[in-house]
């Protein structure tokens, strides 16, 4: 479904990604880990199209109706609507707008483009309570202004809340783990189980392997200096828990 | 299709034989005027009064607005649709181009399609062209006609109140006004009544190079409540058109008058060529013990906007609010805001501005808020925010506060922002288009003073901006 090769990419003229390769098929579950700075939210930042971000080599091909196509051709608008989900790191504030018709908009955009019927506003709401359930969202927080006083782990929820609606085929999780408790995290990573299919990928962007404990991967990469130095299954994960990251130096 | 007339789809020219009066200003000019309207001498005196003095007052240049000098002399002060000389019985036996004109703009009139739920009185160029929905606000007593139909039908009511709240020495254009106003809307809700229809105003200006002076005056009897709604606009033309507006608003013991207006007069072009001078003195009086008036406005319109819809607040307890949107894009100059003038004791007031600067225009918010020593125990909140959109709109704030009672308590919040781009960003990566991100996140800026409006108004509003935001912006 995603094949990044060699790709390359600068934030204010600084090389951030050496080269990095990836394939990801339908139905997998990938975890990349690495240092701080070491490139990690570069790469998810570039998948959703952010436009801080350049891409100076290299290409990303993403199957769209069983043909792959260029993603960085793609507006960041049109990726999403194709299917690739990015779940922030920092969820921004929106005050103003109300996360119920920030989510019916999204929704309705993705319809449209998939040619699916959109949904009028009363069967939205109980389509959008269905799924707040998943990650133990208390409606209330429907009406509220996006993301506007929420704390940490409710925002980090209401990502995973908009991941949900939206079903994307591709979702990429940004450090979803940081800044959360412990029961928090139970709950994010049980909703985000609730979501595999063997039609989706989720790419899993994080530092430490605690997460991992809950949602399991079927290949972790370790991403230094800007390149996948190493990969293997979950059990890669547990090495770097034990030994930290300074023996990867030598490999980068 | 040129791109200016998809973007201002109100923009024809309805094609009408129109009656005029020479151009330029004299007394000549306000006596035909004035005769006919089969005015009362009292009138004519006031027009005559009022253009006198007009000719020792200077245009005012204070407000942040450039424009080439005005000519008085080169204007029509007077025109009207030949067709309504003697003025229909109905408005089903109106001249049918009339009637296609106000459907296409979205204004049914005649009984059969009319807006159920709303009165409107339609202004073409200097005439109304008549009422809706007469015979449902006859029953409760509710007056609503053209201000030239009162002063023949309720003189003592149009003269015990004409001039009291704006008098014609007010300003320079409210003086214009005084001599040559030519029609606008008449309300009068009676002792207790609570008006069973939202009363709303129509003004078209069709006729070229003829300046528009309508007068609105709208009287609350004690314990009576109104919602009044006020549209606009006008064809697109290259040359400037001049219009001169005053509405007065009288509320007395306990009576509440909500003024609503989405105004959207035609801009000019995208280089700034035509578009018409919205300056408008506006202003309303809360003469009784816990009256209320409020203001609300989205004025998306107009190559310059020059309006401060205002409250004298005299009686005790009495509550004067002002909501704003101002949209400006390409080369509009909006210099808007209002004054709240505290007199009686407790009285209170709110302001929520918000101007949205797009392109190369500019958006100024200039208000006073004056409480004056009697006020004991006045309270004002202003809130005043701007956003920017690309970087070469601009943006002021003009707050003027003036406190001679130390019992008061005037609190001032102001903000400047841009479009996020992480907003936006975030927005995006959702599927939502940036076009519709961008109309979100004003919606969402805007939402305060929306959600005071009636909600088919709130609706238009709503849509109207996110019109003039998909033409300014991408």
């Amino acid at each position: 479904m995603l094949k990044i090769r060699d790709l390359k990419a600068a934030v204010d003229g600084k090389e951030v990604l050496r080269g990095i390769n990836l394939d990801i098929q339908a139905g997998e579950v990938h975890a990349i880990m690495g240092p701080n700075g070491s490139g990690k939210s570069t790469l998810s930042k570039i998948l959703a199209g952010h436009p801080d971000y350049e891409v100076t080599g290299g290409s990303i091909s993403y199957e769209v109706n069983f043909a792959p196509r260029n993603l960085l051709e793609m507006a960041p608008d049109e990726r999403a609507r194709e299917g690739v989900f990015l779940a922030f790191q920092y969820p921004t504030e929106v005050p103003g707008l109300s996360n119920m018709t920030f989510l019916r908009t999204a929704f309705n955009s993705v319809c449209r483009q998939q040619g699916v019927q959109e949904m009028a506003e009363g069967p939205f709401r109980a389509f959008v309570e269905k799924k707040a359930a998943l990650v133990d969202m208390n409606p209330s927080f429907l009406d509220r202004a996006v993301n506007e006083g929420f704390s940490g782990g409710e925002k980090k929820r209401n990502e995973i809340l908009q991941m949900a609606v939206l079903s994307p085929r591709l979702a990429v999780l940004d450090e979803t783990d940081s800044g959360l408790d412990i029961d928090s995290l139970k709950i994010v990573a049980q909703g985000v189980n609730k979501l595999r299919t063997k039609d989706n990928a989720i790419l899993l962007i994080t530092h430490y392997q605690r997460l991992l404990d809950y949602i399991v991967p079927d290949h972790v990469h370790v991403l230094s200096g800007g390149k996948i130095v190493q990969s293997g299954d979950k059990s890669l994960a547990l090495k770097l828990e034990s030994q930290g990251y300074d023996w990867l130096k030598g490999l980068a | 299709m040129s791109t200016e007339s998809r973007e201002y789809k109100h923009g024809f020219v309805t094609d009408i034989e129109t009656e005029k009066i020479r151009k330029g200003l004299g007394e000549d000019v306000i006596r035909i005027i004035s005769a006919k309207k089969n005015e009362p001498d009292w009138l004519l005196a006031y027009r005559l009064k009022a253009y006198k003095h007009w000719l020792t007052m200077k245009e005012p240049h204070w407000a942040r607005a450039d424009y080439k000098p005005i000519n008085y002399e080169d204007l029509y002060y007077y025109a009207a649709p030949k067709s309504v000389k003697e003025k229909p019985k109905s408005l089903d036996d109106l001249d049918p181009e009339l009637l296609r004109t106000f459907e296409k703009l979205g204004i049914p009139l005649t009984e059969q399609k009319r807006i159920s739920g709303v009165a409107i009185d339609a202004v073409f160029d200097s005439v109304s062209l008549g009422t809706t929905h007469k015979e449902t606000l006859d029953k409760v007593g509710v007056v609503f006609c053209s201000i030239s139909e009162a002063v023949q039908k309720y003189p003592e009511l149009v003269k015990k109140y004409l001039g009291t709240v704006v008098p014609h020495t007010d300003n320079f254009f409210a003086a214009l006004n005084a001599a040559v106003f030519s029609d606008g809307s008449f309300c009068y809700i009676p002792k207790g009544v609570k008006c069973p229809l939202d009363l709303s105003t129509y003004f078209r200006i069709n006729a070229q190079e003829t300046g528009q002076f309508e007068r609105t005056l709208l009287i609350a009897e004690e314990g009576s409540y109104v919602n009044y709604l006020e549209g606009c606009t006008a064809p697109q033309r290259d040359e400037n058109q001049l219009h001169a507006a005053v509405v007065e608003l009288v509320a007395l013991d306990r009576a509440e008058i909500r003024y609503s207006t989405v105004q959207n007069w035609y801009t000019g072009d995208r280089e700034g060529r035509g578009g018409i001078f919205n300056f408008v003195t506006k202003r309303g009086k809360c003469l009784g013990k816990d009256s209320k008036i409020s203001w609300t406005q989205v004025e998306a319109g107009s190559a310059i906007t020059w309006k401060y819809p205002s409250c004298i607040l005299q009686g005790e307890n009495s509550v004067g609010a002002f909501y704003s949107v101002a949209l400006t894009h390409d080369k509009m100059q909006a210099d808007t805001g209002t004054k709240m003038v505290h007199i009686g004791k407790n009285t209170k007031s709110t302001i929520i501005s918000k101007g949205i600067s797009t392109g190369g225009s500019v958006n100024s918010y200039r208000g006073l808020v004056k409480i004056m020593p009697t006020a004991t125990g006045a309270r004002n909140f202003s809130q005043c925010d701007s956003m920017l959109v690309g970087d070469q709109s601009g943006a002021n704030t003009f707050p003027y506060i003036e406190v001679k009672n130390n019992s008061a308590v005037v609190e001032h919040e102001a903000s400047t922002s841009r479009i996020s781009e992480d907003q936006l960003f975030y927005l995006q990566s959702r599927g939502i288009s940036q076009e519709e991100a961008i109309s979100l996140l004003v919606n969402g800026f805007c939402k305060d003073v929306f959600k005071q409006l009636p909600l088919e108004f709130s609706v238009e509003a709503v849509k109207l901006i996110e019109m003039k935001l998909e033409n300014s912006i991408g």
